[in-house]
């Protein structure tokens, strides 16, 4: 090594060789296919002994002494201020002569500002009754993600399924769980007694929290549990929340059996599905 | 003359007459403290994040367009999914380097947050924030704000049943603001969850104009500091009126590339060996699959945390609804960044302290600060943790209730506790220490001639203070 006298020097060539092998090292891997393991490492060792040698360059071989500087004050002085005052007075005054047009400037100005919010309007659709409705309609069957129909029996008492509206798989407001349970365990609400056939109850699977799919179902407690932030519903008092921070209870789906032994919906919800918001009552 | 090029420099000297502006730039001082660095980790993250971020555009594919899956990735093959899942899978498994340049991106983006946030706490427990400093402070929580929400819309990009699910949680928590809350989560995502529209949108967002933000931000976070200069902490010496350390031109600059590269180096070695996001794993979104343990980025953690621990409340009155995420999600984030915005305002109405400081303070010479900042860690910390609770209850055996339930409680009487105890320890330093930074500690010892040892009496000595290369 030339001149190797320095403190610190070898280590210096050190960190700079290991940086350069890493590169090299870096190239073969690459071109041999790559190896995103090693790719990680090399690049680390190449950048680590760059940034080594330096740090070792700067502490071994420059000057280390602190030095001291001074500070100015931060403000300006009063007849730079003064100065600044005069000159924008200048302007102003020359600008409020006019006042009757400057008004005018104004009054264009902003109604050019209100005109170009309106491209707002334009990023997405009104809300209007999007939130309110979902695909269900009467006598719309239930249909699993793999386009087959849900009959009664499928289900075994404690089984579960999620499902669509036939042929709109992609209404994601429209999903809904299916659960089978003992008739006689319902607690019907008012004006349900008929919504589950054979004891075949179908709630919204949008949490009505944040809107997760409520996809854990607790056979033992007979609770729809959503796993992003644990709220819980009672599947036989009409998917009430007994646990995390949701409110309100799961829609439920009125059921009807049709031809076939083909469970389908009486109607769409009666309340709107999903998280809550401001209109929603 | 020994410039590289000489020639060259006169030429631009000649046309811009910088010689006078470089030379000072050359000779400006910054204090050497090791908790300076971090606000510069944080800034050369940001670079890894745009070298690295430019090289991913050129292969992600922001679109929901359906595609079916034939690429080399056995367990999805003949799965239907979006352009943008199907890009991600490519570049990680297709494109030579693209896993790795991906996962230095996220680790690169983790460590970017986390770094301002330990900047920001350096900068308030030694308030550094103090005037005349409140204008960058300003600047400096405004980018803390957009790099959260830039992460954000990152992981959101590829369209995984995880970042999937971190959307619909965003969406409702927009839906949930009143009056206007349905139409600005319809025009902000495009319509009804989930919009074809939202993916190419926040990919405008994360790659336009987010990082746009932050450039021309973090450039007047810095040129204000050039201008006004960096604080110090107090020593022999050192005043009001002086700044200490090494010269920009070479020990300085020298050191933060050398920095730049270490944290290069770290970065570029996790993203090799640390697997982050696996998206082939979480599989492509479905709207109505959602796995356990769906936790998203640490950033967001203290949120999710706030969402879980919320209790079943919400006003409902006159036909109209404020929904409970709205208070987790939208009051609660809201409370949090109007206190940081506010704080350099806040506290001179308590302390009646107006005047300008260069000189920071030691966190105990401040107890109440200290322990307000304290306490604040402790809250966030406490709704972080809150977002493990289902992770937490599978490790622990515990039921989630109970966890949820204990943290409902920890997450009041804790910060409370923090702040007592942390008040208390500051006084109680403040009074028994001797202050190290303001007078040397210790004492000298000298060899006589018989070879013993002798103490100087410390009062007799000069100070030992090392020389001083007066600029």
């Amino acid at each position: 090594m030339p001149g190797g006298t320095q403190p610190g020097e070898k280590r210096i060539a050190a960190a700079l060789i290991v940086s350069t092998l890493g590169a090299l090292g870096l190239a073969v891997v690459y071109v041999r296919g790559g190896q995103p393991q090693l790719e990680g490492a090399l690049l680390g060792v190449s950048f680590g002994g760059l940034g080594v040698g330096l740090i070792l360059w700067a502490k071994y071989l420059l000057p280390g002494t602190p030095v001291v500087g001074d500070r100015e004050t931060l403000g300006s002085s009063p007849d730079e201020r003064a100065a600044f005052e005069a000159s924008f007075e200048r302007g102003e005054l020359a600008l409020e002569r006019r006042t009757f047009l400057s008004r005018l400037l104004m009054g264009a100005v902003g109604a050019l500002g209100l005109a170009l919010l309106f491209p707002i309007r334009s990023l997405g659709p009104s809300p209007g009754r999007t939130l309110q409705t979902t695909a269900w309609a009467p006598g719309k069957r239930l249909m699993r993600e793999d386009g087959s129909l849900v009959r009664v029996g499928d289900l075994e008492v404690g089984g579960i399924v999620t499902a669509f509206p036939e042929d709109r798989p992609d209404a994601a407001d429209s999903q809904i769980v299916a659960v089978r349970v003992d008739p006689d365990q319902i607690r019907p609400r008012p004006g349900r007694e008929d919504w589950s056939p054979d004891g075949h109850v179908a709630y919204s699977k949008i949490c009505t929290h944040v809107g997760c799919p409520v996809g854990l179902y607790r056979q033992t407690t007979h609770s729809l549990l959503c796993p992003c932030h644990q709220s819980t519903f009672d599947v036989l008092d009409g998917a009430r929340p007994i646990f995390g921070p949701a409110t309100r209870s799961l829609p439920q789906l009125p059921l009807m059996v049709v031809e076939n032994g083909v469970l389908a919906a009486r109607r769409d919800f009666t309340e709107p599905v999903g998280p809550g918001y401001w209109n929603r009552g | 003359m020994k410039l590289p090029a000489p020639k060259v420099a006169r030429w631009i000297d000649d046309r811009l007459g910088a010689s006078q502006f470089a030379r000072t730039a050359l000779n400006k001082i910054f204090p050497d403290h090791w908790s300076f660095m971090v606000g510069e980790i944080a800034m050369y993250a940001f670079a890894v994040l745009v070298l690295t971020g430019i090289y991913l555009t050129f292969f992600f594919e922001a679109s929901t367009r359906e595609v079916v899956y034939n690429g080399v990735y056995a367990p999805l093959r003949g799965q239907t999914m979006s352009a943008a899942y199907r890009s991600g899978l490519d570049l990680s498994f297709q494109v030579r380097a693209g896993l790795v340049m991906r996962q230095v991106h996220h680790w690169a983006a983790l460590v970017f947050i986390g770094a301002i946030i330990v900047h920001l706490c350096r900068v308030f427990f030694t308030g550094a924030f103090r005037r005349p400093r409140e204008i960058n402070w300003i600047v400096g929580v405004t980018l803390l704000l957009l790099a959260i929400a830039n992460g954000f819309f990152g992981y959101s990009l590829l369209d995984d049943l995880l970042s999937g699910t971190g959307l619909r949680v965003a969406y409702s928590i927009a839906l949930s603001i009143p009056i206007g809350g349905e139409w600005l989560a319809f025009l902000f995502f495009g319509g009804e969850f989930p919009a074809s529209a939202t993916i190419p949108r926040f990919f405008v967002l994360h790659v336009m104009i987010l990082p746009a933000l932050i450039i021309g931000l973090l450039s007047a976070h810095l040129a204000i500091l050039w201008h006004q200069k960096h604080t110090q902490f107090p020593g022999p010496g050192r005043t009001e009126r002086n700044i200490e350390g090494s010269r920009l031109w070479p020990t300085y600059a020298i050191k933060s590339v050398g920095l730049f590269l270490l944290v290069a180096a770290v970065l570029t070695a996790l993203g090799g060996l640390a697997q982050i996001n696996p998206i082939w794993l979480y599989g492509p979104f479905k709207p109505a699959t959602v796995s356990a343990g769906s936790q998203p980025d640490w950033y967001v953690g203290w949120l999710d945390g706030a969402l879980r621990l919320m209790p079943p409340w919400e006003i409902r009155a006159f036909g109209h609804t404020v929904p409970n995420p709205f208070f987790p999600g939208v009051l609660l984030p809201g409370l949090t960044s109007g206190g940081l915005y506010a704080w350099p305002f806040l506290e001179p109405r308590f302390t009646k302290d107006r005047g300008p400081h260069n000189l920071l303070n030691r966190p105990r010479d401040v107890p109440v600060r200290t322990a307000i900042g304290a306490a604040a860690l402790a809250f966030y910390t406490l709704l972080f943790l809150a977002g493990g609770n289902d992770i937490l209850a599978v490790q622990f055996h515990v039921a989630p209730e109970s966890i949820t339930n204990t943290f409902r409680v920890l997450v009041i009487v804790l910060p409370v506790i923090v702040f007592l105890v942390t008040r208390k320890l500051c006084r109680d330093l403040r009074r028994g220490d001797s202050h190290p930074m303001q007078r040397p500690v210790g004492s000298r010892v000298r060899r006589t001639a018989t070879g013993g040892y002798d103490e100087v009496d410390p009062d007799g000595q000069a100070p030992a203070v090392p020389d001083r290369d007066r600029a």
